[in-house]
């Protein structure tokens, strides 16, 4: 209880009597790096101005180190935003914008001083205090951002997509710095964004969105392996998604015969769903695999050739770093433990 | 060659209709009366505009013209703050609504104030009613100046409520972010950047309120002389035209100054500022 | 809660200071007395004698002639000299830009005189052709500026593109750069009627020979005391003015959607 430093319950949002955010619990552990993961429209840009304090929850309370903060405005709450368009002051210069808070918290100049060379030396913009917001770059205007944010020591940072305008080498690079910066620091960080693999490399925690309502919560290895429906399955990395039925514990029925797995207690003679990631498929000889297919198309990713395979009337899209062409009979091999279980979507 | 001919009418015609009475201004405004009685290359306009009583009108215009627009900026910045920040569904209508009294002609608008102000005007109407003796509201400066401040105030309201829609809103929510209250809110980040705003009102203000004639004319009468008054009497009654050339050569020279201080104060393309107000 | 009601109060405040006068000129323009103190009757006499004043009906006609020529004359010198003036090179234009905003930022009273002195200079009657070339002058500078920039939103070299396919430079003109630049020309004509409409100080100096416009007719009858006839005309100008309004509105509404 006491180590949950952000806790939402019942927390809906609507806006013009729409509902956005559908009713969700959640909580943010101390020093956790979470990610609220979605599609655009889902609600986790929503329920992190609720944490902020830029929205207030239309139902359901809102709570801080155990303390209700629902109706506190932002500038009460120990927490900071980086925006995602980043939101510099541009009438200030570098110095400026990151002394704003330290400003009205009335501390020395001085000390000022000290903590703003801290915060450029930890965002490796050393020197740039007199330089003008507009004559940065995007990724150095999106670190000014960090800095502003954190050279108020708050208790939790949140981050509304803040990698989204940069290019991808550039956003993989401050993926990494984030990650340590938040280990080095010891501050939570509440981190927003739409793209299943940022997610996937730099959290503790993600809670999967849709529509308004939570889909999934669990670690990164724990979502990408067990996903729990069809969305989430869909949503995070690529997957196959087969109709099928729950023989018994164990035993599943799909692609037109029984496969052992390694999941029980969903009944006997169930209609399910199955998932197996393209990865986990492995192309063999015909004599070798326990099915076989055509293979319909190849595309070379860089990393591994994305094949479609029509087995029994389905594509199974298959990730290879041998290339099979096009017309070619092949064999395809599973273990059991590649075998995942869903329940069947209503 | 096409491109070239097709401003050929309007070179012609600026030519024509703008820069030559220009110069014309200019050359009457150096030509003084002569011992002789003929006319002379001479500063002599120029001196006497600097004479005592002449001084005072300048002074007295710039006072007035200051004094409207310190209250036109008092009272209209607020009222655009709330413009702002209104409910989208009201807010066109309340837009539209203020202003449809800017369209109204001019001399409407502060004849106006001579019903209400006037020795049987509304306010003493009301004085009467209660039982209270008439008082002589028009003819005075204040009259003027509240003419001024009628006709102008939503010249100076329009820009800033342009401003303050156009401000990015996630750099009020960064700054309440970052611990600000509503007032360090107002004073760090919303009035600092709505400053181009308040420059175009203050120069759509404060420059046809310095060179007006009318509002004087109607509201005070004959004796108050404003720079505007005194040109009009130069050339319309006195009929010095050189004298009268050299106050509307200061006059212009004002002008420019202004605009000189609102451009270095913040944003330059004044002209393209008030198109944009369409 | 409490910003909320003085922001109701403040704008209620405002908005009452900006139309107390003109609901003034409404209600006693239907006064049956020439006071504007006391309340003595209903009457439509004063709408009567406004519309048989013939110094004012003459104004009004003088006004809409002069505002309408002016308009399109300024329209379109002003649309031509757009177009020439977005080809022309760096200090040209920067030269040519600075003295389109002359008339615009010099005060109207300078603008007036100067050309009051050009046209006495040149032994040229003051009359109606003197305030129509006066207006014209005013108004072709918001003309060039209402449309230059949509020269300016242009997509590159389109001119160059539809010459490239075979068109010559009128119809070029007319098929590939007209519809571009439309709405620039409609709101430059618009604004160069709406300020010769409303224009006072340059026509009171370049007028003559019984001609005057509107807001002359009211200067000088404004300055002999209250006349309930120019309260009668200043209801009906806010009531064109209103119903303008609220038709723009309306349309405006119909585009965004």
């Amino acid at each position: 209880m006491s180590d949950k430093i952000i806790k939402g319950l019942n927390i809906t949002k609507e806006f013009s009597g729409v509902p956005v955010v559908k009713n969700i619990d959640f909580w943010v552990k101390k020093n956790q790096f979470l990610t609220i993961l979605g599609p655009s429209g889902c609600g986790k840009t929503t329920t992190l101005r609720m944490i902020a304090g830029f929205e207030t929850p239309t139902t359901g309370r809102l709570f801080f180190e155990g303390k209700d903060i629902t109706d506190l405005p932002p500038y009460m709450r120990p927490i900071n935003t980086v925006f995602q368009k980043y939101a510099l002051f541009p009438h200030m210069n570098i110095y400026e914008n990151i002394a704003f808070g330290l400003r009205i918290k009335k501390i020395s100049e001085k000390e000022i001083s000290n903590k703003v060379a801290k915060m450029l030396a930890l965002v490796n913009l050393e020197g740039f205090e007199k330089r003008a917001v507009n004559s940065l770059s995007g990724g150095q205007q999106q670190r000014i951002a960090i800095a502003r944010a954190l050279v108020n020591e708050p208790k939790v940072l949140l981050l509304d997509e803040p990698l989204g305008a940069l290019d991808l080498k550039l956003r993989k690079e401050m993926q990494i710095e984030l990650k340590n910066m938040q280990v080095e620091l010891g501050i939570t960080f509440v981190y927003v964004t739409h793209d299943q693999e940022e997610a996937l490399t730099m959290s503790d925690k993600i809670i999967i969105m849709n529509q308004g309502e939570i889909q999934q919560i669990g670690s990164p290895i724990d979502i990408y392996n067990e996903p729990e429906n069809a969305f989430v399955a869909d949503f995070i990395g690529e997957s196959n998604i087969f109709k099928g039925t729950m023989v018994r514990d164990y035993l599943v029925h799909f692609a037109g015969r029984d496969f052992v797995c390694v999941d029980k207690g969903f009944g006997d003679n169930t209609s399910i769903e199955v998932v197996i990631r393209p990865e986990d498929v492995r192309l063999v000889t015909i004599s070798e695999g326990i099915l076989e297919g055509v293979v319909k198309s190849v595309v070379f990713k860089g990393v591994h050739y994305e094949m479609l395979v029509t087995i029994a009337d389905s594509d199974w899209m298959i990730h290879s770093t041998i290339m099979e062409s096009i017309g070619k009979t092949v064999g395809i091999h599973i273990t059991p433990d590649d075998i995942h279980i869903m329940h069947k979507e209503g | 060659m096409i491109k070239r001919l097709s401003s050929g009418p309007y070179l012609l015609w600026i030519a024509m209709f703008v820069l030559v009475p220009i110069l014309m201004i200019f050359a009457f405004s150096l030509l003084g009366k002569s011992p002789e009685g003929g006319l002379v290359f001479s500063f002599s306009n120029f001196s006497r505009a600097f004479e005592p009583i002449y001084i005072s009108v300048l002074v007295r215009s710039l006072k007035i013209a200051l004094e409207a627009t310190l209250i036109c900026f008092l009272m209209g910045y607020p009222m655009a703050m709330i413009l702002a920040k209104m409910n989208p569904k009201y807010r066109t209508t309340a837009v539209m609504l203020f202003v449809v009294p800017m369209w109204m002609n001019f001399l409407l608008r502060t004849y106006s104030w001579m019903t209400i102000l006037g020795k049987n005007g509304v306010l003493n109407g009301l004085l009467s009613l209660l039982g209270l003796p008439q008082m002589t509201f028009l003819y005075s400066e204040g009259a003027v100046l509240l003419g001024m401040v009628y006709n102008f105030l939503p010249f100076m309201v329009l820009p800033i409520y342009t401003v303050l829609m156009k401000m990015d809103k996630s750099l009020i929510e960064a700054a309440e972010d970052l611990g600000g209250d509503k007032k360090t809110v107002f004073f760090k980040v919303i009035f600092p950047l709505s400053l181009p705003g308040i420059l175009s009102g203050v120069s759509m203000v404060f420059m046809p309120a310095v060179s007006t004639f009318v509002i004087s004319n109607l509201l005070y009468g004959g004796q108050y002389m404003l720079i505007g008054n005194l040109i009009e009497q130069q050339y319309l009654v006195v009929n010095d035209w050189n004298f009268g050339s050299a106050v509307a050569i200061i006059l212009m020279l004002l002008i420019l100054v202004t605009m000189a201080i609102m451009n270095r104060l913040g944003g330059s393309n004044a002209e393209q500022r008030g198109v944009n107000l369409w | 809660m409490v910003t909320k009601i003085l922001n109701k109060f403040y704008t209620v405040l405002i908005f009452g200071f900006l139309y107390a006068p003109i609901a003034v000129l409404a209600v006693f323009s239907f006064n049956d007395s020439k006071s504007t103190a006391k309340w003595e009757g209903f009457t439509l006499d004063w709408y009567q004698s406004l519309f048989q004043n013939s110094y004012i009906m003459k104004s009004l006609y003088y006004t809409v002639l002069v505002a309408v020529i002016a308009a399109i004359a300024a329209t379109i010198i002003g649309t031509f000299a757009a177009f020439g003036i977005f080809y022309m090179k760096g200090w040209k234009q920067r030269a040519i830009l600075n003295v389109n905003s002359i008339p615009i930022l010099n005060p109207d009273i300078v603008t007036g005189i100067s050309l009051m002195t050009l046209f006495v200079a040149l032994n040229i009657e003051l009359g109606l052709l003197t305030m129509i070339i006066a207006h014209i002058t005013f108004c072709i500078p918001y003309v060039v500026l209402s449309v230059l920039p949509k020269f300016k939103q242009m997509p590159a070299e389109m001119l160059e593109a539809a010459l490239d396919l075979g068109a010559t430079p009128w119809v070029a003109f007319k098929k590939v750069i007209y519809p571009e630049i439309k709405p620039g020309i409609i709101t430059g004509a618009l604004i160069a009627f709406t300020l010769s409409i409303d224009d006072f100080v340059i026509s009171f100096f370049n007028t003559g020979n019984g001609v005057s416009n509107l807001s002359i007719a009211i200067y000088s009858m404004a300055r002999r005391g209250i006349k309930p006839e120019i309260n009668a005309l200043s209801t009906l100008m806010f009531l064109t003015v209103l119903i303008l309004m609220l038709i723009l509105n309306k349309r405006t509404k119909i585009e965004e959607i």
